[in-house]
């Protein structure tokens, strides 16, 4: 079973996602069934993650009489599709695996009043297959097909609640920019593969030339997966379709939209790396990118009064930082001094910032998801003195504010600590806009956290009482994951970020089975 | 087990921290048991407002978009332009997508 973990880590929630609408009549029994096979998922990822940490890159041939039969005698390049598991791929999938039960948990209460439960599930299972896809495969057109289940997954889920004009229109937005960016990654798929007569990532980064029409395909493929990550300025369809999602498949929606940035960076790096001449121009466009990412998002955030919505732009922001760690040591990845000064640092930073985001982020919109939940509004004008009735989401709202806003001890600030730093060693103004974000990010949550849970009660609430255990149970677990990642940075940094880093950075390793 | 995360330029033990603010709340607790001996109760520490009655409390509370208003009517040149970019309108989103696309691409290619 062990050597075929990675076709199940695919396969178990492919089995839940079309078997869950089998118990169209029994909601609460599709919503177990769905918990447990996420949690099962979990498990597998676990299990895949230990022994790519421990034994190094799995390769995994589909349809081949061996898993680990890459090249068949007498073959020279590789003719089935191959997952390549390495560190940065398992850090996507834990990443992806925990956000989804966790997301799957919080469903089981916050949705009981809905209905079409049955398709909800099996959604959210279909796009946790679409996130380990693309984070597994190790290959291109595969990773297409997986962005695209992604998609299609993502945009049903946003439009669930399709009683609402609102939401059915976000799902048909976040389809169509979906759509338009999948179908220029499958055009520069189609100029690479005119070229090369083959789609294997390994077996391109190992032969790619650097022409005119190799650089157009990354230019598509970066913009693409650019604005599949929300980054400025093109991510208008965050907001709208973070709001309206229900908040339970705003973890792993969340978790969707970083799988798009994981894919911008083995791009970058592992098809691209190579070509040194333009790296630290690339380097640079990602890092300016970053900094406007983050400015613009938490500016927007400030004049917004709609909870989620405030949250969805400081998703944006957050991008911002990672997209600046990792662009900082783009930039001086051909310098290995200053690589090794700084670089490797600023790049544990945006990858160390992906995860603690999502914990952060999918823990404050549930919270946002349970001031919807009692009080029927997403209006912060119209909330009030609800500390009082939900004290348990107060403090997980606290948790989640004080993360994200980068306050010590929690996980937040661990990451954004090695982004100031090392970004200040690049261009000082970039470390000045990010601290400034900050700063912007708490007065931000200072206006929530008063104008939700503080203050005077409002009448109209006064009967609220705080939200169902599995909902708690959800958020509490971010919660604690937010002050363990805070408390013991280092532990998280040693044994999944470096790594995860390294397979980036290292991008020879990649290739290292081809002939 | 090492506990201390290492920069480029220095370090951060969160757990130091931490026993620092155990430290300072214990303090902080200490200061605050000792009670404020200037402080009223009863009919003096009641609010007068020229002898008018108190409003209810939910009119007077401040509403989550008023409490930045200083802030965004400083900034209000670039909020303007701002918002105005985020018109909504799933064209727009297509035309941000497309122009900074062509602009990555040409930089790539070395044009810009």
């Amino acid at each position: 079973m062990m050597e075929n973990l990675p076709a199940l880590v695919i396969a178990v929630p492919l089995l839940g996602a079309f078997t869950t609408p089998l118990l169209k009549k029994r909601p609460r029994g599709a919503a177990l069934w769905a918990n447990a096979i996420a949690l099962v998922t979990l498990g597998l990822v676990l299990f895949l993650a230990k022994e790519v940490l421990s034994s190094g890159t799995i390769l995994y041939t589909f349809g081949a009489k061996e898993p680990g039969l890459t090249l068949p005698s007498g073959y020279r390049l590789p003719v089935r599709i191959i997952f390549e598991i390495d560190a940065m791929g398992v850090f996507m999938a834990i990443s992806a695996a925990l956000m989804t039960f966790i997301g799957a948990l919080y469903s089981y209460s916050h949705l009981s009043r809905e209905n079409g439960l049955e398709k909800y599930y099996s959604l959210i299972l279909l796009l946790e297959v679409g996130i380990l896809g693309m984070v597994l495969t190790g290959d291109l057109f595969n990773l297409f097909v997986f962005l695209e289940i992604a998609g299609i997954a993502g945009s049903a889920l946003v439009g669930f609640r399709n009683y609402r004009g609102e939401a059915s229109e976000a799902g048909i937005k976040y389809l169509m920019v979906s759509s338009v960016a999948s179908l220029m990654v499958l055009f520069s798929i189609g100029i690479l593969y005119a070229q090369y007569d083959n789609l294997n990532l390994a077996y391109l980064a190992k032969h790619v030339s650097f022409n005119v029409p190799d650089m157009i395909a990354f230019g598509l493929l970066f913009s693409s997966f650019a604005v599949k990550c929300g980054a400025v300025p093109m991510h208008y369809w965050v907001p709208d379709a973070y709001t309206e999602v229900p908040s339970g498949v705003n973890p792993p929606l969340l978790v969707s939209t970083y799988a798009s940035l994981y894919a911008l960076f083995r791009v970058s790096f592992t098809l691209f790396a190579s070509v040194s001449w333009t790296l630290e121009r690339i380097g640079w466009v990602m890092s300016i990118l970053g900094v406007l990412t983050m400015f613009i998002g938490v500016t927007m955030a400030l004049v917004q009064h709609d909870v989620k919505r405030l949250m969805s732009y400081h998703a944006i922001s957050q991008t911002g930082y990672m997209l600046l760690g990792v662009g900082v040591g783009l930039t001086v990845l051909h310098d290995p001094t200053k690589f090794q000064e700084f670089g490797r640092a600023a790049m544990a930073g945006g990858i160390f910032h992906i995860i603690n985001h999502i914990i952060y982020k999918g823990l404050l919109l549930m919270t946002a998801g349970a001031l919807f939940y009692v009080t029927g509004t997403r209006d912060l004008d119209k909330m009030g003195g609800l500390a009082r009735r939900m004290p348990y989401t107060a403090v997980a709202f606290i948790v989640g504010a004080a993360a994200i806003s980068g306050l010590p001890p929690f996980n937040g600030f661990a990451s954004k600590i090695l982004i100031y730093e090392t970004s200040y060693r690049l261009n000082p103004l970039l470390a000045i806009v990010a601290m400034v974000t900050s700063v912007l990010t708490l007065a931000s949550f200072v206006k929530v956290f008063a104008s939700a849970f503080l203050g005077p009660p409002v009448r109209e609430y006064e009967s609220v009482r705080e939200v169902p255990k599995p909902m708690l149970a959800s958020m509490l677990t971010l919660a604690v994951l937010c002050i363990l990642f805070g408390l013991f940075p280092n532990v998280v940094l040693n044994k999944l970020v470096y790594p995860a880093v390294d397979a980036l950075v290292k991008f020879t390793a990649y290739t290292g089975w081809l002939p | 087990m090492n506990f201390t995360l290492h920069t480029p330029s220095g370090y951060w033990n969160p757990l130091l921290w931490v026993a620092f603010l155990v430290l300072f709340a214990v303090v902080g607790y200490i200061i605050y048991s000792r009670g404020n001996p200037a402080h009223k109760t009863g009919e003096q520490a009641k609010p007068y407002l020229s002898g008018n009655e108190e409003p209810d409390v939910e009119e007077i509370r401040v509403r989550a978009s008023d409490i930045y208003w200083g802030f965004l009517e400083a900034l209000k040149g670039y909020y303007r332009v701002l918002i105005a970019m985020h018109t909504g309108d799933l064209r727009d989103y297509i035309y941000w997508y497309i122009g900074v696309g062509t602009v990555i691409i040409l930089i790539f290619l070395g044009g810009l």
